[in-house]
């Protein structure tokens, strides 16, 4: 292995394959969060200023979102173990880590849709019931539909917060550019790693933005 | 009809509506009108739903509003298009789209032959047919409720409600309009409610208007009738006609042109002029249209000795007059 990180091509090697993992970690979380749209939609109907007003459902929910949220990541990594072992079979491992970062995803994705789909014009909401519209149909061709440059932002947020996280994934031999990161550029003293490293990450989250930003223009 | 009988409505402490009864025929141009706060737009959003009320009855067709009653109230809200002041069109869709939307939510479909022409033919009765793919953040404040108008009679609707739909337009365009909702309300035979604090709304198209003040209704009535010679302190306010400066010599007599007596059709006042040989200085009037028949009053300041003359003259003319200081 040390020899590998003197030569170029070793580098090379390691860098593409810690890209593979991150890439790996960070999208499949990303996809699996979906699973934060039922709270984000529970939460927008129960809102003060939603379809359903719903006082205790709004703030017990709020409450657990915001439980997770305040771990920190490190912490979650740890606390997940047994139930990722459950879930994938084994605690260790780049598929390992996309549970502990699915589940800091899920809140995250709960609170930026929420706000993304309560920021929908109320006016826009009154004029679909005075049409005679369900809640549901509310929900699929208003709220979504109005919020979608909004819910794309929000999916960018999301992306790039896992990216960083997914650099503490390492602790549970998670792998990826922040790993590679920490342990060859920082513990080893490896400026050079730490210096690509750095620049792959500005790179990748430079390009996450931009199609985002793209994205938002195009659809709004 | 839309039948409203004392009908009552609290936000907690607060009345907003206190036992409200009006009668709404089928056909008319109808007008709410009244300061913000009077509880107008409340009253509006009681007739279809959008807001429960806790006292009285609201029938629609003979249907009572009740809210609980989802299926009933979907089915009434199906027959009353609404435009709103902020015009509150889907910023991502089209205009079109935009128009289609509540057939959607019907289950009708969109993309036939049939639902394309209706949807088009809409969008050309308000006269943005060049529009038809533009975004609403393309268009003008009117054209932005031209669309709005269009989406809000795509169900074929019998009932049109207006909540301050020309409040944020400027004058020209609130002409523009209301005179598109005009020509729906004689073409479709609509029953178009408008509810509005704007005095040039009432008088160019609403056939009644009810004046709201603080949840009641203070008077209901012909435009004409109710803001020519108005006998509650607070229109007269409203209209803001209390500030007159008058001559404190003579007497001060207003005469009112509001479609009673001759002076409906003939020139009462030079007549008088000529017939009484007397005197007089006009000090003050105001000749207003409404539905394109001009009403109106004038202010007179004569002499003592010719008072009996005259207002015995304009009583048998049958024209409205008042002594005022």
């Amino acid at each position: 292995m040390l020899l590998a990180i003197s030569s170029t091509t070793g580098m090379q090697q390691i860098m593409l394959e810690a890209l593979k993992q991150t890439v790996y970690m960070v999208f499949l979380a990303t996809i699996l969060s979906v699973i934060g749209l039922i709270p984000a939609v529970i939460l927008t109907l129960t809102a003060p200023d939603g379809l359903r007003p719903h006082k205790i459902i709004y703030e017990i929910l709020s409450f657990i979102v915001n439980v997770f949220r305040s771990f920190p990541f490190i912490i979650l990594l740890v606390i997940l173990i047994p139930f990722t072992r459950l879930l994938v079979g084994k605690a260790i491992g780049t598929t390992a880590s996309i549970v502990p970062l699915t589940v800091s995803a899920i809140p995250f994705i709960a609170r930026v849709f929420e706000s993304a789909l309560r920021e929908t014009n109320p006016g826009v909401i009154e004029a679909a019931r005075s049409f005679g519209a369900s809640d549901f149909q509310i929900i699929v061709r208003v709220y979504f539909k109005e919020s979608v440059p909004r819910l794309i932002n929000g999916i960018v947020l999301l992306i790039i917060s896992l990216i960083g996280y997914s650099a503490m994934a390492g602790t549970v031999g998670g792998g990826g550019i922040g790993d590679i990161a920490i342990r060859y550029g920082y513990q080893q003293y490896n400026t050079e790693y730490l210096i690509v490293c750095s620049v792959i990450l500005i790179i990748f989250v430079q390009l996450i933005q931009m199609i985002g930003n793209g994205l938002y223009k195009k659809l709004s | 009809m839309i039948k409203i009988e004392n009908v009552k409505k609290s936000f907690g402490e607060l009345e907003v509506l206190k036992e409200i009864s009006l009668t709404i025929n089928d056909g008319e141009i109808y007008g709410i009108i009244g300061r913000s706060g009077a509880g107008k737009s409340t009253l509006l959003r009681c007739i279809n739903g959008l807001e429960d009320y806790n006292g009285g009855t609201i029938t629609v067709d003979d249907q009572l509003v009740n809210v609980k009653d989802k299926k009933s109230i979907k089915e009434i809200r199906r027959n009353m298009g609404m435009i709103f002041q902020g015009f509150n069109l889907l910023e991502r869709l089209t205009v079109y789209e935009n128009v289609a939307l509540p057939l959607r939510f019907w289950g009708l479909k969109t993309n036939t032959p049939e639902a394309k022409e209706k949807i088009l033919n809409l969008i050309r009765l308000v006269g943005l047919e060049e529009k038809a793919n533009a975004k609403p953040r393309e268009l003008s404040g009117g054209q932005k409720q031209r669309v709005a108008i269009a989406r809000s009679l795509v169900l074929d609707p019998q009932y049109l409600l207006c909540d301050e739909a020309t409040s944020a337009l400027d004058p020209e365009i609130t002409k523009e309009i209301l005179s598109i909702i005009q020509r729906i309300n004689k073409k479709l035979g609509l029953t178009v409610v408008i509810v509005t604090h704007q005095m040039e709304v009432v008088k160019q198209v609403c056939e009644r208007v009810a004046y709201l003040s603080n949840g009641q209704m203070l008077v209901e009535g012909k435009p004409e009738e109710v803001f020519i010679k108005p006998a509650e302190q607070e229109i007269k306010s409203f209209l803001k006609e209390d500030s007159t400066k008058l001559p404190e010599e003579g007497v001060n007599v207003q005469v009112f042109f509001n479609g009673k007596g001759s002076s409906a059709t003939e020139p009462v006042i030079s007549k008088m002029a000529r017939e009484l040989e007397v005197d007089f200085n006009i000090i003050w009037g105001k000749l207003e249209d409404f539905r394109h028949n001009v009403y109106g009053s004038l202010v007179m300041n004569i002499a003592e000795k010719d008072k009996d003359a005259i207002l015995t003259y304009l009583t048998d003319k049958n024209v409205d007059w008042e002594v005022i200081s």
